[in-house]
């Protein structure tokens, strides 16, 4: 993971709220099975409509999506942060976000940062009165500076730190593989094991075909 | 010390206590595995070298891509083809259990981890899949997580988490005939709304709880995440014990009893403290259905589509006016008389056999609404070999529905199960996102009963608008047990 401090790019007003996941990356883009190329995914319901705001010239090379509340509800799929990331966006600032979406965003370097909605006010003017304005995100201070607007954002300490040192989370957690075992040697005999499988008599299944 | 349902689960797994907001490392019992969500994780651990920690905590089953008819022929859709094989060929290399299509175990992660028995108090399962909080009903503390930590749990079996907020929903009282647990979630998200669980367990208790089925419990517990939550509880009690009981993966013997002793602890003590409260009459809920793009837009079935001038708030009135439009819905047009064209029956929040049986006992005898396509797919392959078993089929095929093998199908479309630009659907699954069910799709989210009375009269309907009749019995639609799902049973086909 790339290590994270500050990042200035040009900001892009989404002015929805609730944007779910199913918006940011539809389902039928979830079939793919590699983990990077799903630019062309993003927003797809959107980006058939000339007037979306990623369709505009001076937004499409954005790299700090400014979104209203309740980004990224819905599905857990992490598709939605590789898509942004894919497109080319570094930071999303909204005034709240999805639990897992901020969870998947912070694993993969896109910074999810909560921004007061007066402040996202502020910017999204900004943006839409001058498109291209540039916006930079500084993780270290906290801060995201638009044209005068200078705004505090949030984000947990934790997050913030594994952002800028880059790190991996499963070596992180492998550092204390022992303490692991430990619990494993105490844990229960009742708690279930997947395997060796124990089933129900196997049936045939027969296939359905269409009615009619 | 007191403490929540939620706490008590937490803190049985804590490998690692985190401080100065280093989060704690929490250990997972079970991890539920399917194509969608994995194949990016198996990567991951082969980029890096690594294995599965614990392939006997593991399972893995195909069930959003699968198609639902002629299973026997390859699957005709060649990226769902390459997610089917991709899992196939991981589970393979890494050891993983698999109930492929045509397995009579196959089907939603969150059916087939329950039916196996695998899914019981008090432990900690996750997925890559949002509604894992359907396990939650067993009172477990399940939640669904992204790809990322699908490799993470593979590769360590933990998870590192900030410990959640928790809040009780207490439901008193009775629901009345009609009224579902379904109704119950909907009314749920539409006070609390999409963002009000955000952040919390949200625990459900209170005696109209108590009197539910265990799979009426996880249509509730399914559907925390529509409003947020990250997971939703049920304390278990004797209706658990009983559905667990001599399932293939439940305990046995002296095993079974110790599980059982401590299971009974597995409650929230009197004095526990809870960040959030919230209180909801069972007696005063009706049957409830969606009416715009996300599940807190839904209102009384006796209630007409909003008129968003009428709205104070701003961004609630533009969001309103959005999905009205996108719904194609007149403002002010009563919900009863919006017409479907497709019913679609299914999916983990109410695909499971008492489901089926409660739609069965209204469809049975009559006939479909000529220009309604209605589509039954069950959850798991072991559910549609227990429908066939109780002729439930047959009811459905005379009805003029359609009989599918198991799967997500229309609930998000993956497969060749979806709604046509346009299409107007009465649906029983979760999400009524905008192209959830295909693109330019639109979904009302409704309960079985509502979905069945709904394609027997074409518009949405509920019991009270059919013409029932006294032979049909209707005790058992208030979310009363109806007889469990036998794992025992032997099933000729
Ligand atoms: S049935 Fe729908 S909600 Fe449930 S797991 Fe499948 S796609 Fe997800």
């Amino acid at each position: 993971m790339e290590k994270f401090t500050t990042h200035t790019g040009v900001g892009v007003p989404l002015r929805r709220n609730n944007v779910d996941t199913d918006q940011i990356i539809p389902a039928v883009y979830l079939k793919r099975v590699t983990r990077t190329g799903f630019e062309d995914a993003l927003f797809a319901a959107w980006r058939g409509d000339p007037s979306f705001v990623l369709n505009q010239e001076a937004y499409s090379s954005g790299s700090v999506l400014v979104a209203g509340a309740d980004f990224g509800t819905g599905s857990s799929r992490e598709h939605a942060v590789w898509a942004l990331k894919d497109y080319g966006f570094k930071a999303v600032l909204a005034p709240r976000f999805a639990d897992i979406f901020r969870g998947n965003s912070g694993k993969q370097g896109l910074l999810a940062a909560q921004v007061a909605q007066e402040d996202i006010e502020l910017i999204w003017k900004i943006l839409e009165s001058e498109p291209g304005t540039e916006v930079t995100v500084d993780l270290e201070a906290r801060t995201v500076i638009c044209g005068d607007v200078v705004a505090q954002f949030q984000i947990d300490d934790y997050t913030r730190w594994r952002l800028m040192e880059g790190l991996d989370d499963i070596g992180l957690t492998l550092e204390h593989e022992s303490e692991i075992s430990d619990f494993e040697a105490q844990r229960q005999p009742w708690r279930p094991k997947t395997l060796p499988a124990k089933h129900l008599p196997a049936v045939e299944i027969e296939a359905a075909r269409p009615v009619g | 010390m007191a403490g929540t349902l939620a706490e008590k689960v937490w803190q049985d797994h804590v490998v690692r206590k985190g401080a100065d907001g280093v989060p704690d490392l929490l250990y997972i019992d079970l991890h539920l595995v399917h194509e969608v969500t994995s194949p990016q994780a198996f990567e991951g651990l082969r980029l890096t070298g690594r294995t599965v920690r614990r392939p006997d905590l593991t399972l893995a089953t195909e069930d959003h891509n699968t198609p639902t008819l002629d299973i026997d022929l390859p699957i005709a859709d060649l990226t769902s083809r390459t997610q089917i094989d991709t899992l196939r060929n991981n589970a393979k290399e890494f050891g993983v259990r698999l109930h492929s299509l045509g397995d009579a175990d196959q089907g939603i992660v969150h059916q087939v981890g329950p039916q196996l028995g695998l899914t019981m108090p008090g432990l900690t399962v996750v997925c890559g899949d949002s509604h894992t909080s359907t396990h939650g009903a067993f009172g477990a503390l399940a939640f669904g997580i992204g790809t990322s930590e699908v490799e993470h749990v593979l590769a360590t079996q933990t998870l590192p988490l900030a410990p959640f907020k928790t809040m009780a929903i207490t439901v008193d009282g009775d629901l009345p005939p009609g009224a579902t647990s379904k109704d119950i979630i909907l009314a749920i998200i539409a006070k609390i709304g999409t963002g009000g669980g955000q952040g919390y367990v949200l625990e459900y208790r209170g005696e109209a709880i108590r009197r539910l089925s265990m799979e009426a419990r996880m249509t509730i517990c399914n559907m925390s995440i529509e409003a947020g939550a990250r997971a939703g509880m049920i304390a278990p009690d004797q209706t658990t014990f009983d559905y667990l009981e001599g399932r293939p993966h439940a305990p046995e013997g002296a095993d079974w009893d110790t599980a059982v002793e401590y299971w009974k602890t597995l409650r929230s003590d009197d004095d526990a403290t809870f960040d959030a409260e919230v209180v909801l009459q069972a007696s005063d809920l009706e049957p409830f259905i969606t009416w715009g793009t996300n599940p807190g837009q839904g209102l009384p079935l006796s209630a007409n589509v909003p008129v968003p001038e009428e709205i104070g708030d701003d961004n609630e009135r533009t969001t309103a006016e959005r999905a009205i439009e996108y719904m194609g819905l007149v403002p002010g047009t009563p919900l009863r008389d919006i017409h479907v064209d497709t019913v679609f029956i299914g999916s983990c929040t109410n695909g499971r056999i008492e489901d089926l049986r409660s739609v069965a006992k209204v469809v049975k005898g009559r006939k479909k609404a000529d220009d309604v396509r209605v589509l039954v797919v069950p959850a798991s392959a072991r559910v549609r070999l227990q429908a066939e078993a109780e002729g439930l089929d047959r009811i459905f095929l005379d009805f003029g529905a359609e009989w599918r093998n198991a799967g997500c199908s229309m609930c998000l479309g993956m497969n060749p199960d979806q709604l046509k630009p346009g299409e107007r659907a009465a649906s029983t699954s979760n999400r009524n996102f905008e192209g959830r069910q295909g693109k330019g799709g639109r979904t009302h989210l409704v309960s079985p009963l509502v979905a069945a009375a709904t394609a027997i009269r074409g518009t949405l309907s509920s019991l009270a608008d059919l013409d029932l009749g006294e032979e049909t019995d209707l005790t058992s639609f208030d979310g009363t047990p109806l007889a469990p799902l036998d794992p025992r049973l032997q099933v000729q086909v």
